[in-house]
């Protein structure tokens, strides 16, 4: 009687597939695919996410280096003064993205959802 | 002179009901002193007294003694009315179907903790689908969805648990069919 039935353990294991589909939903985000390179507000390159690259962008101050692994993107070196877009290191989601504006270079991650329309700083 | 006198017959049962019911009210009063990192996490004692009632008097008392709890409890909270008190009807509603199912379930499968569960998922459905249409826009909801799936199926086993632990140790009452303590329940 106070033992658990075949049943339970169904009722149990399906509850935890549950939990762990939310979870993985709701917490998972939206891993991107593609990478978006803008200098001076023009799209100067598009890079899909899937193999490691090195893009080298001339702005105003001087030349921006992006590097891509499997998974993953960031801005390597910047020539702008404060390292704001250096410093946030590697971006994973879709619709995260690092702006170096005194070199007028950013990158952007894009998945298959796009997060915004548009970002306004 | 006439006096009119309306007498109100009260049976055995509508005894037993309002003492479940206070049972179940007691423990919502406690519970709601609890703290919760997140509102609307709780463990949900009163779903004991709730199962303990579906299991021994059938689900019409269970329905009753739920009903009676979600009333007078928003009473006593001083949240009678409140969105605090839709919600936990809505709970209590959407636990209440489920358990109207969940309960012909064959017993020699199925202990409590089945049913604890399902009705733990059923009252946290019913309460994130009222926030949802009602509160909240549906999107701000999802980063918390799995933070109420985990607590559901955590205190609906332990609830299930002790239902089962109380069931085993009680003495059969009048009333309660032998049946159900034999684990044979028909539904």
């Amino acid at each position: 009687m106070t033992t658990l039935r075949a049943g339970d353990l169904g009722v149990l294991l399906t509850s935890g597939s549950l939990v762990v589909a939310l979870t993985i939903w709701a917490w998972g985000g939206d891993r991107g695919d593609t990478v978006v390179i803008r200098a001076a507000g023009q799209v100067v390159e598009t890079a899909s996410l899937a193999q490691a690259r090195t893009f080298a962008v001339a702005g105003p101050l001087g030349t921006t280096h992006i590097e891509i692994e499997p998974g993953r993107a960031r801005i390597a070196r910047d020539p702008s003064p404060r390292q704001l877009c250096v410093k946030q290191g590697w971006l994973t989601q879709s619709g995260q993205a690092a702006l170096c504006l005194p070199n007028q270079v950013s990158l952007e991650i894009r998945g298959r959802t796009t997060a915004y329309d548009t970002l306004g700083y | 002179m006439t006096h009119s006198v309306i007498e109100l017959p009260v049976h055995a049962d509508d005894r037993r009901i309002a003492r479940l019911a206070a049972l179940a009210i007691g423990l919502t009063l406690a519970e709601a002193a609890l703290p919760s990192p997140v509102p609307g996490v709780k463990p949900g004692l009163a779903n004991i007294v709730i199962l303990l009632v579906l299991l021994q008097y059938g689900w019409r008392a269970a329905a009753w003694v739920s009903g009676l709890r979600v009333l007078a409890g928003g009473l006593l909270l001083g949240s009678l009315f409140a969105p605090g008190f839709w919600l936990s009807a809505a709970g209590a509603l959407v636990s209440l179907s489920v358990l109207a199912l969940a309960r012909y379930l064959p017993s020699r499968h199925f202990s409590p903790v089945s049913l604890s569960v399902l009705a733990a998922f059923g009252h946290i459905g019913g309460q994130l689908a009222l926030v949802g249409i009602w509160l909240l826009p549906a999107a701000a909801l999802i980063k918390l969805l799995p933070v109420f799936a985990t607590a559901a199926l955590v205190f609906g086993t332990v609830n299930g648990l002790i239902v089962m632990r109380m069931l085993a140790t009680t003495t059969p009452e009048p009333g309660m069919s032998p049946d159900i303590l034999a684990g044979t329940r028909k539904g």
